[in-house]
C-alpha cells in the first residue's frame, strides 16, 4: 500500500504530460526532468546537510558540461561523428559518465573545503555571498579557457530512433532518462540503506548530536558535496549530448530553475526533488507548446515566488522526514 | 589647538548632517581638479572623468539603497537590479518620443522612487516572512522576471530596442545635452548629498535601530516590541526606491532604457560594492562603488593599454576586462572569509561579525574535554 499509492501517481502523472504534450515534447520532457532533477538533488542535498543555498552550484553542473565535452574530444580523441558499434559506445560512454563524475565530485569537495568550511560558524548571510563569488570564479574560468561563444560537443551518440506508441523516440532520450533514473535510485538507496547515508541523514537532523555520537561531521559534509557535484556532473554529460552546444553562462539559468525545482519538492527532500525537476520540465515545455516560449522563464520564476511565498515546505515538505 | 579641534569634532558631532553635505560638497568639486593632475591626467580627459563620475554616481546610489536592504537590515537582496529597471522605464513612458508624454524631470524623480518602492512592497510584504536565504532567492527570481517582462512586452517597450528618445531633464540655468556631462556630474552630486543625508538620519532613528536590531536577532527585536514585517518592509521599500531614483537619473543621461541594462550581473556588481565597502556603513559602501567602477572602467582598460604598450611578456595578452567578474568573484570570496565587514566596516557590524566567530572559538572542542 505504501509503494502503491506514490506509484499509482507517478504513473498518473506521466500519463497525464504524455497525454498534454505529445509524444515528441514528452521526451523533450523528460529529458529535461531529467537534467533538472539530477541538478536539483544536489541543491537539496547540500541545503539539507549545512542549510546553504550553493548558488555555485549551477555553475559546478556548467564546468561538468564543459569537462564531458573536453574528455570526449581531447583524451578519447573523438570528432563529431557517431559511434554505431554498441559496445564501444557503452564503453566511451561509462567513461565519460564516470570520469566527469569523479572528478566534479573532487572539485565540489574542494570547494567545500575552501569556500564553505570557514564560514560554517559565521552569520549566515558569509557563505551565501561566498557562494555567489564561487559561482563567479568558476564561470570566469571557464570563460577564460573556452571563451564566450558557444562551443559546440561532439555528438557520438547515434540519432537512432525506436517506432513506440505511434511516434518515435530517441535512443539517446532513452539513455538518458535511464541513466537519471538508475542514479536517483542509487541515491535513495545509499541514503536510506548505508553507514555513510545514514551518517548523512544524522548530520542533517541535528549536528551537534550526530557528532556526539561518532559521526564525523566533516567528512559527512564532504561527501554530501562530492555527491551533490558527482550528480550535477552527471547532468553536465546530458546537458552536452543534449544539446549539442554549451556555453559558460548555461550555469546561471539551469541553477535557479533547479534550485526552482528543489524547492518545488520541498527543500532537503529528495523524492521531492527529482518531482520538482520533472514539473519544472513540464512547465518549460508546456509553455513552449502554447507558444509561450519566451515566456517560460517567467512563468517557472512566477512558480518559485508563489510556491516559497503559499507553500515554503514544497509539494513534499518536511512530511515524510527524508531529509538527506 | 586642542580645544579648537576639540569643538570643531563637537560640531561635527552635533551636526552630522551638515558635516556629511560639507563632505559632499568637498569631494565634489575636488573630483573634476584632481582628474587634471598626473597621472590621472593621463588615462583620460577632464570631460570623459567626470562623465565617468556622473556614472559612478549611479553606482553609488545602488549602492547605498542596497546597503538599507543588505547591510542595515541585513536582507540578502539579489535582484536589486529589478527597481533599477522600474526607476528607469518609469521614467522612459513618463518622457520620451516613444510615448509622446514629456513630464519634466524633477517631478519624475520622485515618481520613479515612488514607482520602485510600491514594487518593493508588493514584492516584500508577502515574501518578508520567510526565512534569509529563501528571501535571497526570491529576490534573484523577482530580478529575472523584471527586465524579462520589459523584454516580452514588447508593444509596450519595444523589446530588445529599448526605449529611445528619453528626454533630459531641464532647468533654467543648466543646459543638459549628450555632449556636456558637467549638468548631470552636479545633479548627480546634489541627489547623492540628499541621499547621504537621509540616509544618515535613518541610521541613528528609531526605524535605524530597529533595522539594525533586526539584522542581529529578529527573535529578540520582535520580543522587544519591534514590528519586525513593518520594519523589513521600510527597509526593502526605501531601499528599491534609491535604486528607483538611479534609474531616473540613468534613462536621462543615458537616453535610451533597454532591457539588457538590468541583467543579474548589476545586481551581483552592487552586491560585491556593498560588501566591499563594508556592509552597514554608507561612506564605506560609497567609496566601495566608487572604487570598483572606477576600476571596471578605467583600470582594467589602462592595464590592457600599459601591458600592451610595454610589450610584456603574457600578460599583454590578457584582456583584463574580461576578467572583471573573476575580480569579483574573488573580491567576494576572500572578503567573507578574511575580513567580512568589509574594508571600511562600520563599527557595530564588525562586532556582530567577528562576535560571532570568536563566541564559536571560546569553546573548547568535545575531544579536549573528554582528554581521550
Amino acid at each position: 500500500m505504501r509503494v502503491l499509492r506514490p506509484a499509482v501517481v507517478v504513473v498518473a502523472a506521466l500519463v497525464f504530460a504524455f497525454v498534454v504534450l505529445g509524444i515528441q515534447q514528452f521526451q523533450n520532457f523528460l529529458t529535461l526532468g531529467a537534467i533538472y532533477a539530477l541538478v536539483a538533488l544536489g541543491y537539496t542535498m547540500v541545503y539539507g546537510i549545512i542549510e546553504l543555498i550553493n548558488f555555485a552550484h549551477g555553475d559546478v553542473f556548467m564546468v561538468s558540461a564543459f569537462l564531458s565535452m573536453w574528455i570526449i574530444s581531447v583524451p578519447l580523441g573523438l570528432a563529431d561523428k557517431a559511434i554505431d558499434d554498441p559496445l564501444e559506445l557503452i564503453v566511451v560512454l561509462a567513461i565519460v559518465v564516470f570520469v566527469t563524475m569523479v572528478v566534479m565530485g573532487m572539485i565540489g569537495v574542494v570547494i567545500e573545503r575552501f569556500a564553505y568550511r570557514p564560514l560554517r560558524h559565521a552569520p549566515r548571510l558569509a557563505p551565501l555571498i561566498t557562494a555567489i563569488g564561487v559561482s563567479f570564479i568558476l564561470q570566469n574560468i571557464i570563460q577564460a579557457i573556452f571563451s564566450t561563444s558557444p562551443i559546440g560537443v561532439p555528438q557520438i551518440f547515434p540519432r537512432t530512433k525506436l517506432d513506440i506508441l505511434g511516434g518515435s523516440i530517441g535512443v539517446l532520450n532513452i539513455f538518458m532518462v535511464v541513466v537519471a533514473l538508475v542514479l536517483m535510485v542509487a541515491l535513495q538507496l545509499f541514503v536510506s540503506r548505508t553507514r555513510l547515508g545514514r551518517a548523512m541523514r544524522s548530520t542533517a537532523q541535528d549536528r551537534e548530536a550526530a557528532e556526539l555520537m561518532g559521526v564525523d561531521i566533516n567528512q559527512t559534509i564532504a561527501i554530501t558535496f562530492f555527491i551533490a557535484a558527482a550528480l550535477a556532473g552527471s547532468a553536465g554529460v546530458i546537458q552536452g549530448l543534449y544539446f549539442g552546444s554549451i556555453q559558460y553562462n548555461l550555469g546561471f539559468f539551469a541553477g535557479l530553475k533547479a534550485f526552482t525545482a528543489a524547492v518545488l519538492g520541498g527543500i532537503g527532500n529528495t523524492t521531492g526533488a527529482a518531482i520538482g525537476g520533472f514539473v519544472i520540465a513540464f512547465i518549460e515545455v508546456f509553455a513552449a507548446q502554447i507558444g509561450l516560449a519566451r515566456w517560460s522563464e517567467v512563468a517557472v520564476f512566477t512558480v518559485l515566488i508563489l510556491v516559497l511565498v503559499f507553500r515554503p515546505s514544497g509539494i513534499l515538505g518536511q512530511a515524510l522526514g527524508e531529509r538527506a | 589647538m586642542t580645544s579648537s579641534r576639540a569643538r570643531l569634532s563637537s560640531l561635527i558631532r552635533a551636526h552630522r548632517s551638515i558635516s556629511v553635505l560639507v563632505g559632499w560638497a568637498l569631494v565634489g568639486a575636488l573630483l573634476p581638479v584632481i582628474v587634471l593632475l598626473p597621472p590621472f591626467s593621463t588615462f583620460q580627459g577632464q570631460g570623459l572623468w567626470v562623465g565617468g563620475f556622473a556614472n559612478s554616481g549611479v553606482f553609488i546610489l545602488l549602492a547605498l539603497g542596497l546597503n538599507i536592504v543588505v547591510g542595515l537590515a541585513g536582507l540578502l537582496d539579489l535582484g536589486y537590479a529589478a527597481f533599477f529597471a522600474i526607476g528607469s522605464y518609469t521614467y522612459a513612458f513618463g518622457a520620451s518620443s516613444f510615448t509622446g508624454l514629456n513630464v519634466p524631470f524633477w517631478p519624475m524623480l520622485l515618481v520613479g522612487a515612488f514607482a520602485a518602492a510600491t514594487f518593493g512592497i508588493l514584492l516584500g510584504a508577502p515574501t518578508l516572512r520567510l526565512r534569509g536565504d529563501y528571501l535571497a532567492i526570491v529576490t534573484l527570481g523577482f530580478g529575472e522576471i523584471v527586465p524579462a517582462v520589459f523584454l516580452n512586452a514588447d508593444t509596450y517597450t519595444r523589446g530588445t530596442n529599448g526605449i529611445g528618445g528619453v528626454a533630459q531633464p531641464a532647468l533654467p540655468f543648466l543646459k543638459f545635452d549628450f555632449t556636456n556631462p558637467v549638468p548631470f556630474y552636479v545633479t548627480m552630486v546634489v541627489i547623492l548629498a540628499v541621499v547621504m543625508v537621509l540616509v544618515y538620519r535613518l541610521q541613528g532613528s528609531r526605524l535605524g535601530r530597529a533595522w539594525m536590531a533586526v539584522r542581529e536577532d529578529e527573535l529578540a527585536a520582535a520580543s522587544s516590541g519591534v514590528n519586525t514585517v513593518t520594519t523589513k518592509l521600510l527597509a526593502f521599500a526605501l531601499g528599491a526606491s534609491t535604486a528607483g531614483l538611479a534609474g531616473v537619473f540613468n534613462a536621462s543621461k543615458l537616453g535610451i532604457v533597454s532591457p539588457d541594462q538590468f541583467g543579474f550581473a548589476v545586481s551581483f556588481t552592487v552586491l560585491a560594492m556593498v560588501v566591499l565597502g563594508g556592509m552597514g556603513n554608507a561612506w564605506g559602501v560609497a567609496i566601495g562603488a566608487f572604487t570598483l567602477y572606477e576600476i571596471q572602467s578605467v583600470l582594467l582598460k589602462e592595464l590592457n593599454q600599459f601591458f600592451q604598450q610595454l610589450q610584456v611578456p603574457f600578460l599583454d595578452t590578457i584582456d583584463f576586462v574580461q576578467y572583471q567578474f573573476l575580480l569579483y568573484g574573488l573580491a567576494l570570496v576572500g572578503m567573507m572569509l578574511l575580513r567580512p565587514e568589509g574594508l571600511f566596516p562600520s563599527r557595530r557590524r564588525q562586532r556582530e561579525l567577528h562576535d560571532v566567530s570568536e563566541d564559536v572559538a571560546d569553546v573548547p572542542p568535545p575531544t579536549a574535554v573528554l582528554g581521550d
